[in-house]
């Protein structure tokens, strides 16, 4: 290769590595997937801008269908498209998704077990400025506790494309959150998500924190801190939040003093929720839960929210030292 | 042999004596099941008879068949209908209507389509059906299928808001290949439905939302089947019929009592109402 084709490629891998949020990579990998797959429909509620599927719009308009301001309508709609063997994707902000159109997604997407992809963005407090109204802190654990649905956060770019195209290729209910704001590259470049699978980055052996989404990047700089203090420290991406994955839970709850859990979301009923269900009754461990606590958001930028609701790697690191009595 | 190649049922006098056989095993079912929805059931009774039977192509042995009909029971607590008609049409044995409501019964008490095969969409919580109609409407025009998508509201349902954020969605997408009917029958759970939350001019409403608006009394068979073809014919915009029903019809027991919702007859009201629709 030549000097400047390398520099090209370099170029390229670093442009590639810039922040980027998880709602960029849907809208993309949403576009790819109608271009190889004409079955792909997509639905969204007047935020088909914010949450990207206007790039799909714009290319395939006769495969879109803005519901307008109507949550509940789209829901059904997309449940009458899947009936028909459409795959459709809908999508709004996950405050609206879940909650406005809750009952709708229990009786005609679970209860009617109909293979409809519910992709919401703007999930948790980096939504940002536009506050508590906007900012979903209770989705995971309100589409968690539907039966067959499945619950999907990732971590990054890379996840999310991934995350897409697995859901677009299983038949059933998915609800897939992804988020407002940029976020770092956390996994390898060849990841390839598989449901029920989380991956893990290192097992630790003082503890172990099971992140999911924007937390992965915050759980992984509080990880190298700690490892610099002498605390080994594992980290785990659990992207699939239902159906979990209890073998590496189980491993890491043996391996480990503690579990903490970390997500952008309330710690009531989300992975944290999850994860001490199920420890409690396999393998009883100390566990530690960081995200929003029984509380809703406010304004601010997303970086003063985080600090504000102790949702940082620093705050990941004296919560876990002071758990674990250093 | 599909329905669709058996051809339907032209004879109006023929589809009287159909609807007569649904009544009498709707009132069958929810008397020896002691629970279920007697009123609206009984009351969208002919309308739901003449779309099986003189519209609708299906086949009973292939509910999957690609180009069915599609038909969706928004108002899913009259589920004992729907489940006598597919009784009648060779959905499943007879003798399964003996296990409306029982455990494990794919009678569930509102329609369940992951354990009724025919069933499109599992119904129950009201105001929700025709935004799924709208959707296979969609899906079936997206594919070039013929098929066309039939929705049965209650009046009171209509009170959901859902259903007019559907009705938006119906007249903006034009989709023509899906009729409507509301049951019209005047009553809900708490009284009339003027009196609960009044919904008229229904007509008015449907037509300013951009809808071609039909309106029949729901128990003259022949102006059912006659509206059912007008609606056939409407390009471009969506067809509601407004199906003016009397609320539990077949029985002086039942007619027009609110008390009849969600309570089942008696022995004896079950023998007397069979008489009387026997004779009607
Ligand atoms: C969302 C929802 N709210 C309440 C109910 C309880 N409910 C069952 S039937 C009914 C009244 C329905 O009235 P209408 O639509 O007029 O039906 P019909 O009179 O034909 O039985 C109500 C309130 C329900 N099933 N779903």
């Amino acid at each position: 290769m030549g000097e400047r084709a390398e520099a090209v490629e370099t170029m390229n891998a670093t442009s590639e590595k810039k922040p980027k949020a998880t709602r960029e990579a849907y809208g993309e990998a949403l576009l790819e997937l109608g271009k190889k797959r004409d079955d792909i429909v997509v639905l969204d509620a007047d935020l088909s801008g914010s949450t990207k599927t206007a790039k799909f719009a714009k290319e395939f308009p006769d495969r879109f269908f803005n519901l307008g301001i109507a949550e509940q309508d789209m829901i059904g709609t997309a449940a009458g498209l899947s009936l028909t063997g459409k795959v459709p994707f809908a999508s709004t902000f996950a405050v609206f998704e879940t909650g406005r159109a809750w009952d709708q997604i229990r009786l005609t997407v679970c209860y009617s077990n109909t293979n409809v992809k519910l992709v919401a963005t703007h999930g948790g407090i980096t939504v940002g400025e536009d506050g508590a109204s906007h900012q979903a802190l209770e989705d995971i654990a309100i589409m968690r506790a539907l039966p067959n649905m499945n619950v999907i956060v990732p971590a990054d770019a890379v996840e999310t494309t991934s995350v897409i195209q697995s859901v677009a290729d299983q038949i059933g209910p998915f609800y897939v959150r992804c988020g407002r704001a940029k976020v770092p590259h956390v996994m390898p470049d060849d990841y390839e998500f598989v449901l029920g699978k989380a991956y893990t980055f290192h097992m630790g052996r003082d503890v172990n924190i099971v992140a999911t989404g924007i937390m992965v990047d915050a759980a992984l700089k509080a990880a190298e801190t700690l490892s610099d203090q002498g605390i080994d420290a594992g980290v785990i991406n659990m992207a699939s939040i239902k159906p979990l994955d209890e073998a590496v839970l189980l491993e890491a709850a043996q391996k480990s003093k503690l579990i903490v859990t970390a997500e952008e979301h309330s710690i009531i009923g989300g992975l944290g929720g999850a994860v001490c269900e199920f420890l409690a009754e396999n393998c009883p461990v100390p566990v530690k839960r960081i995200g929003v606590n029984d509380s809703f958001g406010c304004s601010g930028s997303s970086s003063e929210l985080l600090k504000l609701y102790g949702m940082t790697a620093e705050h990941m690191v004296e919560t876990i030292k002071s758990s674990l009595s250093i | 042999m599909n329905s669709a190649t058996k051809g339907k049922i032209t004879d109006v006098e023929e589809l009287r004596k159909v609807a007569k056989k649904i009544r009498i095993n709707i009132l069958h079912m929810l008397t020896q099941s002691g629970s279920g929805h007697t009123g609206g059931s009984l009351s969208a009774a002919d309308i739901a008879t003449a779309i099986y039977f003189s519209k609708m192509k299906f086949d009973a042995a292939n509910p999957k068949w690609d180009e069915r009909d599609r038909f969706v029971m928004s108002k899913g607590h009259a589920a004992p209908l729907i489940y006598a008609i597919m009784a009648e049409a060779g959905y499943f044995p007879k003798e399964t209507i003996d296990t409306l409501r029982k455990v494990e019964s794919p009678l569930q008490g509102h329609p369940c389509c992951q354990k009724l095969p025919g069933i499109e969409v599992s119904t129950g919580s009201l105001g929700q059906g025709l935004s799924v109609s709208n959707g296979m409407a969609l899906g079936l025009r997206l594919d070039n299928n013929p098929a066309r998508v039939y929705c049965i509201m209650g009046d009171g349902e209509i009170q959901e808001g859902q259903i007019w954020e559907a009705a938006m969605t119906a007249a903006h997408y034009k989709i023509d290949n899906l009729c409507a009917v509301i049951d019209n029958n005047g009553l809900q759970i708490d009284g009339p439905v003027e009196k609960i939350m009044n919904i008229h001019p229904i007509h008015d409403k449907w037509e300013a939302f951009g809808w071609h608006v039909i309106d029949i009394d729901g128990h003259d068979m022949e102006a059912i089947v006659k509206a059912l073809d007008e609606a056939e014919t409407v390009k471009g915009k969506p067809t509601v019929i407004v199906a003016n029903t009397t609320k539990g019809k077949g029985s002086v027991i039942f007619e027009g009592k609110v008390e009849f919702h969600g309570v089942t007859p008696t022995e004896d009201e079950f023998n007397m109402a069979v008489k009387e629709i026997n004779n009607g």
